[in-house]
């Protein structure tokens, strides 16, 4: 195989494995331990992409989770992933990966027209161009996502699996570069329980690239060294190929793995990403440093690079990304990159913005033969598809103007060094403060939260054995905060490195041919595209803080959040507002530190897993009868039992009038139930509920509201006195479990010396409602008691044998029949099911579901809390001061009665309504109106709560919620239909059938 | 997410635990006596400081029982945690 660009020998890479993948089609070929970008480089492949707006063509910037540019759409059809950065994608046999944000092809962009309009699109453009008139900005939207997309998700569902760990450690490292190794190892040695994580699928950080010693031998084989010993201690995680991505309170980290991603078709049983949710006693931040662009004109040129990353793809991968490099610099560090590339056979020219670089940087750049400009700017870049040529000029003194003459030279490869910024995004995250540092012209760590530590780089310090030296010692501190205070031996004895970073001399911005206020093109953010003109822009139009600048010119904003783009911006700031950068101050960094798969947040909750399904016993009879079903809450409820060709309606119809002429049985085991007792018990119900209770008699039955302390209706149900201490408590399906909390709220924090127990017990019995004409009938066939009105009338509770089984009957209605409500202990719940419908064949028994349940008290006039009502209705809204006690000096709610807006004359009201034609059946949530136009806005006075077409009446009913409803009963009121059509309805009374209550009475 | 100790059961992850609110809002003796203004700070007003907050808590995948928590609102550090009916520490350290 031919790799243009690669180096004989060096690297990491693995030479006798060569591997064939593919990019916009073309097939190429590179060696396991590639990188996609390394294996692209090594075929001089630079152009990877277009930018976000103007659509400029873009290459490969840096070498880690930091890129910006080069992100291709890997894979495809449902395991398709947009976004992905060529820098971190790990090369595998049959890869394909391509361009994204440019049609028909990288090479030949449509879009990049945007590019001569870029005068015309400058930051803010959006907003004020698309956004008038409002009811436009759907056209336009529909054509900026189009031009300006990012990669596309995958049309059909992912079939990945990704699992989720919970893990609990002493000591967490994050980063594991020399200082993080250091650190693992001390806390290590001292007996703590480590973690150690790292983003690289090779961990040591960039010293594995570079020509440092540790203690006397090769920075790389110290690190070898240090990662075996690591590996083989019992009390030491270590994960590569997994990036820290949220740092929350209380040292509580989240962690993405990529476990099978880079392994061509797996599969294997493994997940493809494993999401780690840690808690760490103490955690030590290692995360290094990014190397800051340089903001010059044309900067964003393919083949133009960081140089640090230019020192990764050399040394790492044994690719030479071009033969002619440039090197245009502000600090010594670079040159290091600069020595090793003339090793490597390029030909190297240095720029530097300084005037005065240090002797011993001349006498270096002298035996290397590495021809120099000092004092010098690259002022333009020049190549169509990726940087050919550069401009520079010589600078004056105060490096405000230029002197002499623009010189243009050849180049295939640009690096640039602009310094470094201490990786402080999961830190600041944390809540840790930072601080800006005139020595490196960064952010740094300043004030940590507790059980922290950060080290190295990632705290702003470059010198490598003083860092390994701290490192170690937060190791052991660290050990020792978790009780593992073992004597180790220092193990850190010597340590240096070439060309030591101290500080850059840092400009805002290079000086370019054009000024650099008005449409120049200097970037800052590359992938959304802004630069130090926006910035400009930003500031004279007012949006001057820090916050402003950033969401009006979206510098920092995009996939990388702005990992090599935010210090550039706020240092322009600075300029442009004369004041010190710290002063200026810096956006939140916010989780997560990479984009994260929402495959890998949701883990197993996906599917039947989501969600815990609460079934009842009685759920695969259900399911074997045709029962369509509804969730109501976790529960899972037959809505209705469709019988051959059935529609819903039809099947609704038939189940109606089957309850209302014979019998009807209804799974009622859903309800929600407590069992209350103590001997404070019925002072605690008067207090809950807004009726009396001390006066019901053992075996009674009283119907309850439930109030919060605003007055307003919260829950209702039905409550039985079971013994002199004991009451069963019934709620609706939905509110059971905010009723038992409210019912511990209470007894817990206000009332701690009432004697009562509250045990929900929903899930213990099954209820089997059966209703209609022909319900005592069944009933009696089924117990050898007496359930005639006499020994069990309306409101009663009677506990007797049912079928054999020792069952509560308790004689309640919720549908205006004639009704029982039979509960069993649930473990004979589908016993007795099966027994009542093979004695109830007799009577035609019809199972009903809960839409006929939901007509049938409807006719009724029986409220549902929380259809009916929204938190917003006082009993006496629901015409239900009936149930509300003048007597009792004190229940939940009461004092809020006579509030003023709680007690005015006008507010809604629950009414009936009859639809005049006598066929509409109106929507739910349809808005009644006074006066009808032909278009909204219409004042609207109520809103329809219920609605539905009675079988037993054999036309609509509804419910409302009606301004002033309960004094206007007689009157018409109008319901606007979304077609157009306007509905009559006159206001009545909310019960529609039966109203003397003869049936459910008996 | 916090770490909550619990006083029944000891630390544990912040979502085993709701917030309710503000604590140490005492439910008027005898509503009726009170005129609206009070009643409505009782129902509607609410300290919100910047600074050592007093709120309820409730161990929901747990014991089940509410207790107060002593926490700084700007660092998030819970100071203390006590039973209901314990008397409200003092706001001092911080
Ligand atoms: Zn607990």
């Amino acid at each position: 195989m031919f790799n243009r660009n690669r180096l004989i020998s060096g690297g990491s890479i693995n030479r006798n494995k060569p591997i064939n993948f593919k990019f916009n089609g073309q097939s190429l070929n590179g060696y396991e331990g590639d990188t996609l970008a390394s294996a692209l480089l090594a075929n001089d492949i630079h152009l990877i992409g277009r930018s976000f707006k103007y659509h400029r063509p873009r290459g490969i910037l840096t070498s880690g989770s930091e890129e910006p540019n080069a992100l291709v759409q890997l894979g495809k059809g449902s395991k398709t992933e947009p976004n992905a950065r060529a820098t971190e994608i790990e090369l595998y046999e049959g890869l394909e990966a391509s361009s994204q944000n440019c049609w028909p092809s990288v090479k030949y962009d449509i879009g990049a027209l945007n590019n001569l309009f870029s005068r015309i699109l400058p930051a803010g453009f959006y907003y004020k161009t698309f956004m008038w008139p409002p009811s436009a900005w759907m056209f336009y939207e529909y054509f900026i996502r189009r031009a300006a997309g990012l990669g596309e998700a995958p049309k059909e569902k992912n079939p990945d699996r990704y699992e989720q760990k919970f893990f609990y450690c002493d000591v967490m490292v994050v980063g594991a570069g020399a200082t993080g190794l250091a650190a693992a190892l001390a806390a290590a040695r001292s007996g703590a329980n480590v973690l150690i994580v790292d983003e690289k699928p090779e961990m040591g950080g960039y010293l594995i690239s570079s020509k440092a010693k540790i203690n006397n031998i090769d920075a790389k084989d110290w690190i070898k060294d240090t990662l075996t010993e690591l590996n083989s201690l019992s009390n030491v995680t270590v994960l590569n190929r997994t990036t820290a991505t949220g740092y929350y309170d209380y040292n509580y980290i989240t962690a993405l793995q990529k476990v099978t991603n880079h392994i061509e078709n797996s599969n294997s049983k493994l997940p493809r990403e494993r999401f780690w949710r840690i808690r760490s006693k103490q955690v030590i931040l290692a995360q290094g440093a990014f190397e800051r662009p340089l903001v010059f004109s044309g900067n964003d040129r393919p083949g133009i690079m960081m140089a640090s990353a230019g020192q990764v793809y050399m040394s790492q991968y044994g690719v030479l990304p071009g033969n002619s490099i440039t090197l245009f610099t502000n600090n010594d560090h670079a040159y290091t990159v600069a020595v090793d590339a003339i090793s490597k056979g390029a030909k190297v020219v240095v720029i530097d913005l300084r005037s005065n670089v240090s002797s011993e940087i001349t006498k270096l750049c002298e035996k290397n033969k590495i021809e120099t400009y000092n004092s010098h700017a690259v002022i333009s870049t020049h190549g169509s598809q990726k940087v050919n040529s550069i401009t520079l000029q010589e600078l004056s003194e105060d490096k405000q103007s230029f002197v002499g003459e623009a010189i243009t030279i050849n180049t295939d490869l640009l690096l640039m060094s602009g310094g470094w910024n201490p990786a402080v995004q999961l830190f600041s995250q944390s809540r840790g403060k930072l601080r800006y540092d005139d020595q490196i012209s960064s952010f740094v760590p300043d004030v940590l939260v507790d059980n922290q530590y950060v080290i190295g780089t990632n705290n702003g310090d470059f010198n490598l054995k003083q860092n390994l030296i701290d490192s170690q010692n937060a190791g052991i501190s660290a050990a020792k905060e978790t009780g593992n205070k073992k004597d180790i031996d220092e193990f850190i004895s010597e340590a240096n490195e070439p060309n030591e970073f101290t500080t850059s001399d840092v400009v805002p911005y290079v000086l370019g041919s054009k000024p650099v206020t008005h449409g120049s093109k200097h970037f800052i953010d590359f992938q959304n595209d802004v630069t130090a003109s926006d910035i400009f822009l930003a500031q004279r139009e007012g949006y001057i803080s820090v916050e402003h600048t950033k969401r009006y010119t979206t510098t920092g904003m995009a996939t990388d959040q702005g990992k090599t783009s935010n210090v550039n911006a706020l240092a322009i700031m600075s300029h442009i507002q004369k004041k010190p950068v710290g002063e200026v101050g810096h956006t939140t960094f916010r989780p997560p530190y990479v984009p994260q798969t929402f495959g890998a947040i949701a883990g197993r909750n996906v599917d039947q897993y989501f969600d815990p399904q609460r079934l009842t016993a009685v759920h695969q009879w259900h399911k074997d009868n045709g029962a369509v079903f509804e969730d109501v809450g976790q529960w899972k409820r037959p809505y209705f039992y469709p019988k051959n060709t059935e529609t819903m309606k039809e099947a609704v119809n038939r189940e109606c009038l089957a309850a209302r002429k014979s019998v009807g049985i209804l799974d009622a085991s859903t309800l929600g139930k407590i069992d209350i007792q103590g001997p404070d018990a019925a002072k605690f119900l008067n207090l809950i509920y807004t009726n009396a209770w001390s006066k019901l008699e053992i075996g009674s039955c009283r119907y309850g509201l439930m109030c919060n302390e605003h007055g307003m209706v919260f829950d209702d149900g039905v409550t039985t006195r079971i013994g002199e201490n004991h009451y069963h408590m019934t709620t609706t399906t939905g509110g059971a479990a905010r009723v038992m909390s409210w019912l511990e709220e209470f007894l817990q924090t206000e009332w701690l010396d009432m004697k009562v127990y509250c045990t929900s017990v929903t899930e213990q019995w099954t209820v089997l409602s059966i209703c209609g004409p022909k319900s005592r009938d069944l009933l009696s066939s089924l117990t050898d008691e007496k359930i005639d009105n006499k020994s069990l009338p309306y409101m009663k509770m009677k506990s007797i044998k049912v079928c054999g089984v020792e069952a509560r009957v308790f004689r309640i209605s919720f549908t205006g029949e004639l009704s029982f409500e039979i509960n069993v202990p649930a473990r004979y719940g589908k016993y007795v099911w099966d027994k009542v419908i093979e004695a109830g064949k007799k009577y035609n028994i019809t199972p009903y579901g809960t839409e006929t349940m939901h007509v049938l008290r409807a006719e009724k006039g029986f409220i549902i809390v929380g259809q009916d009502t929204d938190g917003s209705a006082t009993p006496s809204d629901l015409n239900m001061d009936w149930i509300v006690s003048k007597k009792k000096e004190d229940f939940l709610g009461k004092r809020s009665f006579i509030r003023s807006d709680t007690a005015r004359e006008d507010r809604k009201h629950l009414v009936g309504l009859l639809i005049n034609d006598k066929k509409t059946v109106l929507p739910e949530g349809s808005h009644i109106v006074e006066e009808a136009s032909k278009k909204p806005p219409m004042k609207m006075s109520g809103h329809i709560t219920s609605s539905y077409f009675s079988p037993t009446l054999g036309y609509p009913i509804a419910m409302a919620m009606l301004k002033n409803g309960k004094n206007r009963h007689g009157e018409t009121v109008l319901i606007p239909l979304m077609d157009g059509k306007i509905i009559e309805a006159t206001i009545t009374d909310s019960v529609f059938y039966d109203k003397e209550g003869v049936r459910q009475n008996d | 997410m916090f770490v909550i100790k619990c006083p029944y059961c000891g630390e544990r992850d912040q979502t085993e635990f709701s917030c309710h609110g503000e604590s140490h809002i005492a439910r008027p003796e005898n509503p009726n006596e009170v005129n609206d203004k009070e009643w409505g700070e009782y129902l509607f007003f609410r300290s919100n400081p910047k600074g050592m907050h007093y709120e309820r808590w409730t161990h929901d995948h747990g014991c089940r029982q509410w207790f107060n928590v002593k926490r700084h609102t700007v660092t998030d550090k819970i100071i203390q945690t006590y039973t209901m009916g314990e008397e409200k520490p003092e706001d001092n350290n911080v």
